[in-house]
């Protein structure tokens, strides 16, 4: 199935039928729509499935989809940051979220969704947010469908596409069809791997190296041509919850709760919600535990981890390189890595390797800021306890071998 | 472990607190009570793996103290040192002294490789001795020659003669007291003899180090659990396996502490003893008495997902 630009966005038809705000002025999200992966991924969508992710975009980007008509999908997964946050996210009536919304750019990718992963699927997760009363604050479905047909563009768009009135279901329906055109594995780092060896500089191949050797990341950010989106799909405790949350104390005090109350608590401010995927299984091993993220596109996706709490990637590669913060449920392969200044370079030439194309030129300028800001402040460097000058925080590995494959070339 | 470390630790080693509880108490016996708990770890080998070995012994540390209620006592199932060199034993010994519970003992191989266990028992005292807690018999049997001979049979056989038979029996050693893997070394060479002794008594339970693995076994009316290690996990001989063994499944390559652990006892009113293995990075697994007792009938601890290894 190859989509073209005009099928995957018959955006015109729309906007000229709707005679409402033009879908032209929409941001375009280009994309390779020749590529396998579209082919694969989409080729069973439905018929239909074009015209319902051209409205599920109008829906994403309109903040009547909130009770307050103040947030939109887009107002935290922001198109122009990879449908990721910019730190800046908020609910309605300015309520702060607990948790930094993750990208959704390959979200259907995902074998679980949110931060703990407590569903499966896009659609589950889309109910998530507009339900919520901190985030879009529905109060109900009904809500929700009663606000959105008094628009007129709507109540014309959904017969046309869905063939029937709006229902919250088909809001749903055209809101994933879209998050499922959200897709690509167009970085430079996919070039490398098909064999262009000029895709990568010699510092980011130098991080790729550091990233299956000494760095450990790949442990859990998987990657394999199979699975090519830098995720194990699982929960780990890297002792950011641990921070500011006694977990041993809030494990004890929710294993008191009983399970209706523990589904509140999760989004709660309270902070039994830094239990993680615990709150989502009971069991203990996942105490503190936060689903590992993909790393495409992660130079810009800041600030980072599951609350937003580190501002930098160098934050992101001080913690981990010096073991972590430490807890009674850290995982266990969280252990200092002893990296250099100049190796934490390398693993960050790498990551910035991972930017799709299609968004190269927003996040450049972002990344700049980023790094500046590294320049100016980096709260989480410790190299006395990375190097184990100080402290007890793991054993590096012994020195990577001086011929990596990544330095020989591509394959 | 680094040399600074290890000072920093030995530091204190000559203040450090008297480990064993009061000297064995006198034949007379105390009722069975409420049901109560004791910690365990084993196999720290200490010396070995620079300073993980350490940080997970302290791990476990940290973990038994942090036990609500506070375990009695704890039972370490030797090999604290890797080489049985002295200083291995002492940073043990200090590291041991962390615990707010007192602490049990006995010696591996590892323990006594360099000096036949000289050093040991001058630290910890004699390899073999019996005491009453709460109306349970415990005996420590010194195994880590992988036999426990002729003259420690005969102090077993005079030590169970004053007790009744209906006394619960936790006996602990590092080896398992029964032919496992003997080319592994898994094995007491005359285990039979010992287990004749014990079986004449209604309900004993084993408790062994060594095989670093979930491990449990019924011979009789004798209940056999294996400790987890604190230091690596050891995988599963091809064949030779007990059946009421549920194995656990390969550990995380990345993970040095997969697989590793440290765990309670539930000792009930009964002298039923249920080993609860607090898995690190996985859920703690229950191995009951029942579980055992029913041959597998009831209380299957549930299997990993993945393949055992």
């Amino acid at each position: 199935m190859a989509l073209t630009g005009t099928a995957l966005f018959p955006a015109l038809a729309l906007a000229a039928t709707s005679g409402a705000a033009a879908l032209e002025a929409l941001p375009r999200v280009e994309r390779a729509t020749e590529t396998p992966l579209y082919a694969f991924a989409l080729a069973d969508a439905g018929p239909g499935s074009d015209a319902a992710a051209v409205l599920g975009q109008r829906l994403y980007v309109d903040r009547r989809l909130s009770s307050d008509g103040s947030v939109s999908c887009d107002g935290c997964h922001l198109t122009y940051q990879a449908f990721a946050d910019n730190g800046h996210a908020e609910g309605v009536h300015h309520s702060p979220l607990h948790r930094a919304p993750p990208t959704l750019f390959n979200a259907m990718f995902n074998a679980t969704q949110f931060w703990d992963g407590r569903v499966a699927t896009l659609e589950q997760q889309a109910r998530g947010p507009l339900l919520n009363p901190t985030e879009m604050g529905n109060a109900s479905e009904a809500a929700l469908v009663a606000r959105l047909t008094e628009v007129e563009e709507y109540r014309e768009a959904f017969p046309r596409v869905f063939g029937r009135a709006l229902s919250f279901e088909d809001v749903i329906a055209a809101l994933t069809a879209y998050e499922r055109r959200l897709i690509g594995l167009d970085a430079p780092f996919d070039r490398f791997i098909a064999g262009d060896d000029r895709a990568l500089d010699a510092s980011a191949k130098r991080g790729w190296a550091l990233f299956n050797g000494r760095g450990r990341c790949i442990g859990c950010h998987a990657y394999s041509p199979a699975n090519p989106f830098f995720t194990d799909q699982r929960f780990h405790n890297l002792g950011i919850a641990a921070q500011r949350t006694d977990l041993r104390a809030r494990a004890r005090q929710l294993q008191a709760l009983a399970p209706a109350a523990l589904d509140r608590a999760a989004l709660s401010g309270e902070d039994l919600a830094e239990l993680g995927r615990f709150l989502v299984t009971e069991h203990p091993a996942d105490i503190g535990g936060f689903k590992t993220p993909t790393l495409r596109n992660v130079a810009m996706t800041d600030p980072y981890m599951h609350d937003g709490s580190l501002a930098t990637l160098w934050d992101v590669l001080d913690h981990y390189n010096k073991g972590g913060t430490p807890n009674p449920y850290l995982d266990g392969a969280i252990q200092r890595l002893g990296l250099s200044e100049s190796e934490i370079e390398d693993l960050i030439a790498f990551l910035e390797s991972l930017t799709s194309d299609q968004f190269s030129a927003r996040e450049r300028p972002r990344f700049y800021y980023q790094r500046k800001a590294a320049q100016r402040r980096r709260p989480e460097r410790d190299p006395d306890a990375a190097t184990g000058r100080r402290g007890d925080r793991g054993d590096a590995l012994p020195a990577p071998v001086d011929r990596s494959p990544a330095t020989l070339g591509a394959f | 472990m680094s040399r600074r470390e290890f000072l920093r630790l030995t530091a204190g080693v000559s203040a450090c607190a008297a480990f064993r509880l009061g000297a064995a108490s006198a034949p007379a016996r105390e009722a069975p009570r409420a049901a109560f708990r004791l910690g365990y770890l084993s196999d720290t080998h200490l010396g070995a793996g620079g300073d993980r070995f350490l940080r997970a012994m302290r791990k476990a540390v940290d973990d038994l103290n942090a036990q609500d209620p506070r375990p009695e006592f704890v039972l370490f199932g030797g090999d604290l040192s890797a080489h049985g060199a002295r200083a291995e034993l002492e940073l043990g010994k200090q590291v041991l002294a962390e615990l707010r519970s007192p602490v049990r003992l006995v010696a591996g191989e590892h323990d006594v490789q360099s000096d036949q266990g000289e050093a040991w028992q001058r630290l910890f005292g004699p390899p073999s001795y019996g005491f009453d807690h709460a109306g349970v018999h415990f005996i420590a049997l010194d195994t880590a020659t992988f036999r426990v001979g002729e003259a420690q049979r005969a102090w077993l056989a005079k030590e169970l003669a004053a007790l009744p038979r209906s006394t619960p029996l936790v006996v602990f050693t590092h080896a398992p007291l029964f032919h496992y893997k003997p080319a592994w070394g898994f094995d007491v060479a005359d285990a039979d003899a010992v287990l004749a002794l014990l079986q004449p008594f209604e309900r004993v339970t084993v408790l062994h180090g060594h095989t670093q693995q979930l491990l449990c076994h019924r011979i009789g009316n004798i209940d056999f659990h294996g400790l987890l290690s604190t230091a690596w996990p050891l995988p599963y001989p091809p064949n030779e396996v007990p059946k009421l063994t549920v194995q656990m499944s390969r550990p995380e390559p990345f993970d040095p502490f997969d697989g590793c652990g440290d765990g309670q006892l539930l000792v009930r009113p009964s002298g039923a003893v249920d080993v609860i293995h607090n898995l690190w990075d996985r859920d703690p697994i229950t191995v009951t008495a029942r579980y055992l007792s029913s041959a597998g009938e009831v209380d299957r601890p549930p299997a990993p997902a993945e393949e055992a290894y």
